[in-house]
């Protein structure tokens, strides 16, 4: 069959909305975008545990530290699936991981702002869970099945993330002044960041067009950054907060609220890597890496030293 | 229902807090590598553990905040009280040194938990034995996980078994402590609460030394090494005052307030 035919039975497939599965013919820019998307978000998941990872040792009472360290090691949990995915398309989780040691792949620049006080942990959950949640279940529908079943394991954990940040905030709302000053800083800090989470105006996202044809994504940059925004107006209510965008204003005509513009030059800074602690949080990461080799080494060698011994025993 | 009456019930209370403090400061410790392990299936594993601990950690503040009255909570138990009267091992403050020695001293201390707990179920007070019975699931697992990691360490390469034996020899001197009893385990003891540590340093030998053999690790002599102790009574090392200081941080600096 020549390459026509098969594209031609791929994007029918993808049409009709028939999964596409690991052993399928799939032209190589999708699997090379998948490869690309899915590993930067594996990534996200495992860097994203470095800020919140920050404040275990210090968490406010007993209560607040297992929840919060449940909910890190959900993001450990997420890693793993997502790295699983990765390797059905035929990357070894090891080499997806040295590409993310390496420079090659990206994170969500997100990760790379400082969680500075204990409210960043209900702003990180109430946000940027939040935020995640919006494109985790836009992707629970993605073409690719391995990617679209990893989702939804991952959405249901996504939920309960958002909810125990809201309540950490919620607490803090009705504290003492000094931990509702803590609570409206740290949502200052973490508006506009959480906002940049969707990536680029949609006119100038590089991969958006191809990826909506494919289905890998169903809804654009700014569809989901509007409902992002809608979403959390009304909860920032509840929360009797104020959003640090003096813009923002109910649209009646368009049934939306109206928002300022990103600052983008901030943002392709983060992307670039000049982010306040983009170099700290890849550091971490190679170095949990390097120290861990002589584990990972030993573990290896065991399994061999002992499928050796197996193998004696029978023979 | 156990009534608290005077120095038997500062008795209970402190053997509480003992059990509560030395699954806490473990389960502290450990979650320190939380988004550091050295693979992510570890990672996760020791977190687990990490959260079992601080479980266990709740409900003997719990109990014991309900026996002290008054304010007392869980949080008021963990958070408030100084370096000089926590009441854990000193093995189980130390810093984690790297995986290999987290990994001996999970072991060291899992096995000692679980002919501990084992005990326990039949303490005469029933939330002590519910507690021990609950736990003891967990226990099973953190065992059967740290005995894998130390025979997988042991018996891996060159490398993993130098550093496990260096850990085996820095961690062995702080073994004796859990045998040793504090007085108000041997109170406990006495009233048919608590379990006779002394009396579990026997099977928790022999455990050990089969672990630490198939690992192809040395199996330290009883009664050559001289043990440390002090942490059961509130004499601790330089180190927990750092580990308390840094995880009482928010308690400390806005008293009284609710989080
Ligand atoms: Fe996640
Ligand atoms: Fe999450």
């Amino acid at each position: 069959m020549s390459v026509q035919e098969l594209e031609k039975i791929f994007q029918g497939k993808v049409d009709q909305e028939i999964k596409i599965e690991p052993k399928d013919w799939m032209p190589d820019a999708y699997r090379k975008t998948l490869v690309r998307q899915i590993s930067q978000h594996a990534h996200s998941e495992i860097v994203g545990m470095l800020p919140e990872g920050n404040w275990i040792s210090r968490a406010p009472s007993l209560k607040r530290k297992a929840i919060l360290l449940a909910k890190v090691q959900d993001e450990a949990g997420h890693g793993l699936y997502l790295y699983s995915a990765v390797e059905t398309l035929g990357t070894p989780r090891n080499q997806t991981i040295e590409d993310l040691h390496s420079g090659k792949a990206k994170y969500s620049s997100i990760f790379n702002y400082p969680t500075l006080t204990w409210a960043d942990i209900g702003a990180i959950g109430w946000l940027v869970d939040g935020a995640a949640i919006l494109n985790q279940v836009m992707l629970c529908r993605t073409s690719y099945g391995p990617y679209a079943r990893a989702m939804v394991r991952i959405c249901k954990e996504e939920s309960f993330h958002q909810r125990q940040g809201f309540e950490i905030l919620l607490v803090l709302s009705k504290g003492t002044p000094e931990q509702k000053a803590m609570c409206q800083d740290a949502i200052n800090r973490w508006w506009w960041p959480s906002l940049m989470m969707f990536g680029p105006k949609d006119g100038e996202s590089t991969h958006s067009d191809q990826s909506m044809t494919w289905k890998i994504k169903r809804k654009s940059n700014d569809e989901l950054r509007q409902q992002f925004v809608d979403m959390i107006v009304e909860q920032a209510k509840i929360l009797n907060v104020t959003l640090p965008d003096p813009a923002l204003q109910w649209n009646a005509a368009k049934g939306h609220y109206d928002f300022g513009e990103i600052d983008w030059v901030e943002f392709w800074n983060v992307v670039k890597g000049n982010g306040p602690c983009n170099k700290e949080r890849l550091e971490a990461r190679r170095k949990a890496w390097d120290e861990g080799a002589w584990v990972r080494d030993a573990a290896a060698a065991f399994a061999e030293k002992r499928a050796a011994r197996q193998a004696q025993q029978v023979a | 229902m156990y009534q608290p009456v005077n120095t038997q019930a500062a008795n209970l209370v402190n053997y509480l807090l003992h059990l509560g403090d030395n699954a806490l400061i473990l389960s502290q410790r450990n979650s320190e590598w939380c988004g550091h392990g050295p693979v992510l299936e570890q990672d996760i594993a020791i977190t687990n553990i990490s959260l079992d601990l601080i479980g266990q950690a709740r409900s003997f503040y719990q109990y014991a905040a309900s026996l002290e009255g008054g304010d007392a909570t869980e949080d008021s138990l963990a958070y408030l009280r100084g370096e000089r009267t926590y009441l854990n091992c000193l093995m189980n403050e130390l810093p984690n040194g790297d995986w290999g020695q987290t990994i001996m001293r999970q072991f060291f201390f899992s096995v000692y938990q679980q002919l501990l707990y084992n005990a326990l179920l039949q303490s005469r007070d029933e939330t002590v034995a519910a507690i021990a019975e609950k736990s003891l699931k967990e226990v099973t697992y953190h065992v059967r996980w740290s005995s894998e990691w130390v025979i997988r360490l042991g018996d891996g390469t060159d490398e993993s078994h130098a550093r496990m034996e260096k850990a085996l020899n820095m961690l062995w001197s702080y073994t004796g402590e859990f045998f040793m009893p504090a007085g108000y385990e041997t109170a406990a003891v006495a009233e048919g609460i608590g379990a006779d540590v002394a009396a579990l340093q026997q099977r928790w030998m022999e455990q050990v030394a089969a672990v630490l053999q198939e690992a192809t690790l040395p199996v330290p002599v009883a009664g050559k090494t001289w043990m440390q102790s002090g942490g059961k009574e509130g004499k601790h090392s330089e180190h927990l005052g750092f580990l308390l200081a840094e995880m009482q941080y928010l308690q400390r600096a806005y008293p009284g307030a609710t989080w």
